[in-house]
């Protein structure tokens, strides 16, 4: 038995020692938020976070990670660093298919927490492991400078307070 | 992938505004357009998405919470007053769902924030759209294909609920107004809820013509509209294929032989059955798959098997033989003329080229999956897919069910790009799940979806253009040499003389006034097992990259700035001028750059839409491209959602540039060679410009949106390119070699004798 300190709760599992923290996740515990999309830690898919650190949980050797808090996108709006983000990311309105951003919002919550005022290089920097398909980026990069600096960014279409829900 | 020409005569409707010639010629041929399917087909015509209720909706709407208000396929009221718009397309990223709610919405009278969306179930009947003979989503014609279906939907449910109030009140239907899910007869102050209206409105006969609103008096449409799909996705919580959890549920993954076209041959799986967690191991006639409590006891168990393969005939193919197989189609090959217009002038300065494009992976973020349980009396299917109904029929031939025993969910997509309109992987699937007892996920690893895609085929086109004095094209000829994907995906779709119009779909129809051209396609089989299929945007994607360069060739041939000579030549096309112009005003056309920076330019008229892209890039000394810049202009006629046009175009461009610089498949051994985004590159943020759109606006019908940036990318890049470095890129990916400053220098570094401390080199 691996217990687990997952959302501000332990878990138990009985799970190979080896098995990526993922799949705990994902099939173990049913928290499915967190994606699968490469198994190799090439695409961010699955990004969560390690007392507050992000990290590519497809390649987390679940036994590695012992008393340290996992934080999950299930979890993480009640950061205020991921509360800002997911905030930011509606009020932009980032996502397209949606599977990536469950790892982007987790990479930038953590960015957020670290560096309060990122500039472009430590955006760069922080989100280059974050593969999107759906070419999301340009927005993503607004998004951060609205949740740290509380301003609207200028969007060509989207004004603030504009749309719904 | 394009509609066919379809005029909508809506009885009581506002007569549509006049379609000017480029559009209607934009919109007759198509590559997908198999509407005659069910048109002129033998069988009895089979419906496609109605305004009004159809023979199969009333068994629908049962099944779907059976609410008392349902006139169509799309609209459910419940006593409560909620309402539930089902989505006739599939919402994989483009924004369909939003886009269809506002549809809806607006002639329906509720806020976006209101209503609650629902995945369609399986039916060509009430969710087909005709232009593609089916429940299909794709060839960026969802908003063009329900544009008005939707909002007649909406404004059916609206008459109807308006009957139902003023029916009550003794009052004159004209003189009441609907807003945010409230009937009101403002003269009487009085108003009801649609709630308290849905059994009342249930009654009402349906009305055979609705009157549809003025442009002018639309709340929604044309608006900047935030997503009604992204809540859930920034909190996890939407539910993909993948995320399905069904109870008694085991995982499986599964390898296929990875020689295309092989077979399984031997299996030994002592090993595999002997890890933690392992279950089952079942076995296909060219793949075998591990079930495991879970997808890492599965992954750890396929890696445990010795598998022997026969390779078949596939065993020695390698890329060289592919590419050189096609070239000589091209040379001796039989074309199929698609359009011939006059004759080559024997007079004038003749310009030639040839152009290849890769075999491309779709690699959408979500890996291929499925979910199904069969019994001995059914088949319940869990995945998302662009073909739901196409599913259904796949599945009942592998169980031998018929096709009311098959329930399948559809889901939020993680990414399509045309992967997800093939059934492989679900027949692959319900062939698995038939062999046990208990429901089976089965789950691709990245490195199965990037070998075993459906690729995008390769090209080899031959173009050519004769100037006169003036260095004006007097005319254009194009060869195109690829595989038909609509030969194998709707063979029965296929047009006059066997022609698949999409290999051609942005050559044989350009948007300049050149008086003569002979556009021609050959058709080239790939060998048995290499299975090619429909990417995002389609035949344009492949065609502007190479008429485009060339049209920026045929500028340097003529002396001319590109974007001079390309407005010479739209005279005649105000529309797409008027973007040209745009974006290359936007961009800064003309204004000096630094050494190694240039700006290109490409314009094109994709999937009914118009659209120019100006990328700026900087290609450094040792060949690496930086892109600096995007700027594009779109006219893709009325404007549904205003945010969800730049979203597409940025995405769109970004995916289209990621393919440019990065992707390419490449055979060996019968086997495809890449696996993963280590060697199937995907562009990331730190090399991504900003994406600037800019939309003129139009009245004309909605054009085509999520495939537009795809197509017009690559040529705008490999013009900054040349204008940057010199070097036409007649062959995509980018190939960085040609790019270096000073190749003699690398070959200096090559060359070079080191001398390890101690020891001679």
């Amino acid at each position: 038995m691996i217990v687990l300190h997952v959302n501000g709760e332990a878990h138990s599992v009985d799970v190979p020692a080896d098995m990526p923290l993922l799949w705990v996740l994902r099939d173990v515990m049913g928290l499915t938020g967190t994606k699968f999309g490469c198994g190799v830690a090439q695409c961010g898919a699955c990004t969560v976070h390690l007392d507050g650190q992000a990290v590519r949980s497809c390649v987390l050797p679940v036994s590695t990670i012992g008393d340290r808090a996992i934080t999950t996108i299930e979890a993480v709006g009640r950061t205020p660093g991921g509360q800002k983000i997911q905030q930011a990311w509606l009020d932009v309105d980032v996502v397209q298919c949606g599977y990536c951003q469950s790892g982007q919002i987790m990479s930038a919550a953590a960015l957020l927490t670290a560096s309060p005022n990122p500039t472009d290089g430590d955006i760069d920097a922080a989100m280059a492991g974050n593969i999107c398909r759906c070419g999301t980026y340009v927005r993503i990069r607004a998004a951060i400078k609205q949740a740290a600096t509380g301003k609207p960014e200028v969007l060509q279409t989207l004004a603030p307070g504009a749309g719904a829900p | 992938m394009k509609l066919r020409n379809h005029q909508v005569t809506l009885p009581g409707a506002a007569a549509a505004p006049p379609i000017d010639l480029g559009r209607r010629r934009a919109l007759k041929s198509g590559g997908l357009c198999v509407a005659f399917l069910w048109l002129g087909g033998s069988g009895a015509a089979r419906a496609m998405m109605n305004a009004r209720r159809q023979p199969g909706d009333a068994a629908a709407a049962t099944a779907d919470g059976n609410p008392p208000f349902a006139p169509n396929a799309f609209v459910r009221v419940d006593a409560d007053g909620s309402v539930r718009l089902v989505m006739p397309n599939v919402e994989m990223g483009q924004g369909t769902y939003t886009g269809a709610c506002m549809l809806l919405a607006e002639e329906l009278g509720v806020g976006l924030d209101q209503i609650k969306v629902e995945h369609s179930p399986p039916s060509d009947e009430l969710y087909g759209t005709p232009d593609l003979g089916g429940q299909v989503t794709g060839g960026s014609t969802s908003m063009r294909a329900s544009w008005q279906v939707l909002r007649e939907a909406g404004a059916v449910a609206r008459s109807m609920l308006v009957a139902a109030a003023a029916a009550r009140w003794h009052v004159d239907p004209s003189t009441c107004t609907t807003e945010r899910g409230v009937v009101s007869h403002a003269a009487s102050k009085r108003s009801l809820g649609f709630g308290a209206l849905a059994q009342a409105a249930s009654t009402q006969p349906i009305p055979a013509a609705v009157v549809l609103k003025e442009a002018k008096n639309f709340a929604l449409i044309g608006k900047p509209m935030r997503r009604v799909d992204s809540a859930d996705k920034v909190k996890g919580a939407t539910q993909f294929g993948i995320d399905v959890r069904v109870p008694a549920m085991k995982v499986a993954t599964v390898k296929a032989c990875p020689t295309l076209g092989g077979k399984l041959a031997a299996l030994d799986d002592t090993r595999a059955r002997s890890i933690a967690g392992v279950i089952d191991v079942i076995r296909l006639d060219n793949a075998v798959a591990v079930v495991g409590e879970h997808f890492w006891a599965a992954k750890q168990g396929l890696e445990a098997l010795s598998i022997e393969w026969a390779h078949g005939a596939n065993a020695d193919l390698t890329t060289a033989h592919l590419t050189d197989a096609l070239a000589e189609s091209s040379r001796s090959g039989k074309a199929i003329v698609a359009r011939e217009v006059g004759a080559r002038p024997a007079a004038g300065r003749s310009v030639e080229a040839i152009y290849r494009s890769p075999m491309l992976a779709h690699a959408p973020m979500e890996p291929l999956n499925t979910t199904v349980h069969v019994t001995a009396d059914q088949c319940e299917i869990w995945v998302g897919t662009q073909v739901p109904a196409m599913c259904v029929r796949a599945a009942a031939k592998i169980t031998g069910l018929p096709e009311n025993k098959i329930v399948l969910h559809n889901h939020y997509i993680g990414g399509g790009f045309g992967r997800r309109l093939e059934t492989d992987s679900v027949e692959q699937a319900v062939a698995l799940a038939k062999q046990v007892r208990y429901p089976l996920k089965v789950v691709w690893t990245r490195e199965e979806d990037i070998r075993h895609d459906l690729m995008r085929p390769m090209y080899y086109d031959r173009i050519s253009a004769v100037l006169d004095s003036g260095g004006r094209p007097q005319w254009f000829g194009d060869r195109v040499t690829g595989a038909t994907v609509l030969g194998r995906w709707a063979p029965e779709a296929m047009g006059k003389d066997g022609m698949d119009s999409d290999t051609v779909d942005c050559a044989a129809e350009l948007p300049y006034d050149i008086p003569n051209c002979k556009v021609e396609w050959v058709r080239h089989d790939m060998p048995q097992g290499i299975l090619v299929g429909w990417w995002r945007g389609v035949g344009p994607t492949h065609n502007l990259f190479v008429v485009e360069s060339f049209m920026d060739e045929l500028a340097r041939a003529a002396g001319k700035d590109p974007v001079e000579f390309r407005r010479a030549l739209l005279n005649k096309n105000p529309r797409s001028l008027a973007l040209l112009n745009l974006a290359a005003e936007k961009v800064g056309w003309g204004t000096a750059l630094p050494a190694r920076v240039g700006r290109g330019i490409a314009l094109g008229e994709p999937f009914g839409s118009r659209v120019c892209l100006a990328v700026e890039a900087e290609v450094t000394p040792q060949g690496e491209v930086r892109l600096r810049r995007a700027v594009g202009a779109i006219d893709c006629g009325t404007v549904i959602n205003r945010s969800s046009v730049e979203a597409q175009m940025q995405g769109g461009v970004l995916f289209g540039l990621s393919a440019a610089l990065y992707s390419g498949l490449t055979i060996k051994g019968g086997a495809i060679e890449q696996s993963n985004f280590h060697d199937y590159r995907a562009l990331r943020i730190n090399e991504t410009p900003q994406v600037e759109v800019h939309v003129i606006p139009s009245n004309e019908p909605p054009g085509g949106l999520g495939e537009v940036g795809t197509a017009i990318a690559a040529p705008a890049l490999a013009n900054a390119i040349f204008s940057a470095t010199g070097v036409r890129l007649r062959a995509l990916p980018v190939d960085r070699s040609l790019l270096v400053q000073d190749p003699a220098a690398l070959e200096r570094v090559a060359a070079a004798q080191f001398t390890v401390a101690g020891e001679e080199a």
